[in-house]
């Protein structure tokens, strides 16, 4: 096909889809493809490594430990995505993008590393399998999409799975929050008083509050957006095909 | 060839017609128009109308002329309310008053803010003083700014953009000055002397930024239509020109700097971090701006940080 896409400059043959803008070129493709299967790739081995060992102790607690370090490792390497927006090879927000890896990296290293005491919490099991779900349809949703062979029920699954999915993992984070916050109070977690040499203060207790409260505004837009997006991509299943 | 005499002016997401202006003399400009549609509809006051040739253009700017546009007999004209929209006065005003005021509600420890045993007292150091003083002085100067020096030239502002700023400028005011009136506060390391220079400095950049602002607004007594680009003057704060294009917001920044350093606070250095940012972006579009413009730029410029940034 000719160069579909205006303004490329690179042999455009990994282009997703004939449109009026820059889309990445066939580097950026590859390495983005690369990028998707390996975090699709990730969180299976989280998701298997949760199976295991609930089938190995027969029970759901604890089930942190056994696969904490893949968790920090894939959900920390997803700040790279903040890079390919703002790069632009991928066409989203950088802001939009930032603050949602911001607030994955925020419960994994802030709250469930900091605050030892909430990882044996069912809340934190709670969050991570909607996480590990999420995460894997929606890795390998990018990776088909770049490859133009996206079959119907991964894109389906993308944008149904969220409905119970979203409430979940929010929930999760949510007990998880609540779980830590009188040992964050106890300790003094990552916290500043006065008097010092800065004249700066900060209380992690007030400010996991904060957090917990700014869910109320922000979840139920996120959640009408996807559900918004739901009925724009799925809406019309009378002219739709297998492939796109 | 003939010109519009009838102006139509359809809603732009309905396109409904919401007004038909005949006998319409073609020299009238977009501004001219607004008055007639504003007639129509009193609650549409000119400041929030956008008319546009096309749904999703740019909007047709007040002293276009109609006989100028792209237009046939009949000019079909789209229109989209804007929302309230608020002077730009009026918008410093608010801004810069609130600024100020809630920096002294610290200053004079207000009730319920620290413990009671200070309500109402005031901190024995002299830089608390000092640094309550300069940012009064800060602000009334941009109030004063506001009054006698700036020419704007968009003539409002729309009402939920002010809420931001204000909640902005109030919200940093707060919170810096809570710290630096607080019963806790400690004053600078190097004491007397990191004073005195951050002082010095800041009553340069306050300086400089004046002569920046009416620099600029010597420029525009020609009307709107800015025909010369900001140039070096006789006064040496003006000699930053020759290195960025906006020395108004290096001069800012550097106020910002010389207050951090003066009361050696944590927050007023982020504060002066979340305005640098933001100023380089309109340094940065200004400076650009004016590339195009002017083919014969000083190419030595850079927008805001003279050879850097």
């Amino acid at each position: 096909m000719s160069a579909a896409a205006q303004g490329t400059s690179k042999a455009a043959h990994g282009d997703v889809a004939p449109k009026k803008k820059k889309g990445p070129g066939a580097l950026a493709t590859a390495y983005l493809v690369i990028y998707n299967v390996v975090m699709t790739a990730g969180w299976l081995v989280i998701a298997v490594g949760l199976v295991r060992a609930y089938l190995a102790r027969g029970s759901y607690h604890g089930l942190y430990y056994s696969i904490e370090k893949p968790l920090k490792f894939f959900q920390t390497g997803a700040l790279l995505e903040i890079l390919h927006c703002a790069v632009g090879i991928v066409p989203s927000s950088v802001v939009l993008t930032g603050f949602q890896v911001m607030s994955r990296v925020f419960l994994t290293w802030a709250v469930t590393h900091s605050v030892r005491e909430v990882q044996s919490e069912d809340s934190v099991l709670l969050f991570v399998t909607a996480w590990t779900v999420t995460e894997i349809i929606r890795y390998s949703f990018y990776t088909f999409s770049l490859l133009n062979h996206l079959p119907y029920l991964i894109k389906w699954a993308r944008y149904t799975f969220f409905i119970v999915l979203y409430p979940m993992g929010v929930s999760g984070e949510l007990l998880t929050i609540y779980a830590a916050l009188p040992y964050v109070q106890k300790t003094g977690l990552y916290s500043v008083t006065l008097p010092n040499k800065y004249n700066f203060s900060f209380d992690y207790y007030s400010f996991l509050i904060l957090v917990m409260i700014s869910y109320i505004p922000l979840f139920p837009q996120l959640y009408f957006h996807m559900m918004r997006q739901r009925k724009k991509v799925l809406g019309h299943t009378d002219d739709y095909s297998k492939v796109e | 060839f003939s010109r519009a005499a009838f102006v139509e002016v359809l809603d732009a997401t309905t396109k409904e017609q919401l007004c038909f202006l005949d006998k319409v003399d073609p020299h009238s400009t977009i501004g001219d128009i607004k008055s007639l549609f504003y007639k129509s509809y009193p609650q549409w006051y000119p400041a929030r109308q956008a008319l546009r040739l096309d749904t999703r253009g740019k909007s047709l700017r007040d002293d276009e002329i109609l006989q100028n546009l792209p237009v046939g007999t009949t000019a079909t004209m789209y229109f989209k309310d804007l929302g309230p929209q608020l002077g730009w006065t009026t918008v410093f005003f608010a801004e810069y008053i609130g600024a100020l005021l809630t920096y002294l509600v610290f200053f004079f420890r207000v009730p319920y803010i620290y413990s009671h045993t200070y309500a109402l007292t005031s901190s024995p150091h002299p830089v608390v003083t000092l640094a309550c003083v300069c940012h009064t002085f800060h602000y009334v100067k941009r109030l004063m700014e506001t009054i006698f020096v700036h020419r704007f030239s968009h003539g409002t502002m729309p009402l939920r953009t002010i809420v931001k700023n204000c909640a902005y400028y109030w919200g940093f005011s707060a919170w810096l000055a809570y710290y630096i009136n607080h019963p806790l506060y400690t004053p600078p390391s190097y004491g007397e002397l990191q004073v005195k220079y951050a002082l010095f400095t800041f009553a340069m950049c306050e300086i400089g930024n004046l002569s920046i602002h009416m620099s600029l607004s010597n420029l525009r007594t020609d009307g709107f239509r800015v025909r010369r680009f900001p140039t070096p003057t006789k006064n040496p704060f003006t000699w930053l020109f020759f290195f960025v294009s906006c020395p108004n917001y290096t001069y800012e920044v550097g106020a910002w700097l010389s207050f951090t350093v003066m009361t050696q606070c944590l927050p007023v250095a982020i504060y002066t971090l979340f305005g640098f940012i933001q100023m380089t972006i309109w340094a940065k579009v200004k400076h650009r701006a004016y590339i195009r413009e002017f083919k014969d730029y000083p190419s030595v410029r850079t927008a805001i940080i003279p050879l850097i940034l």
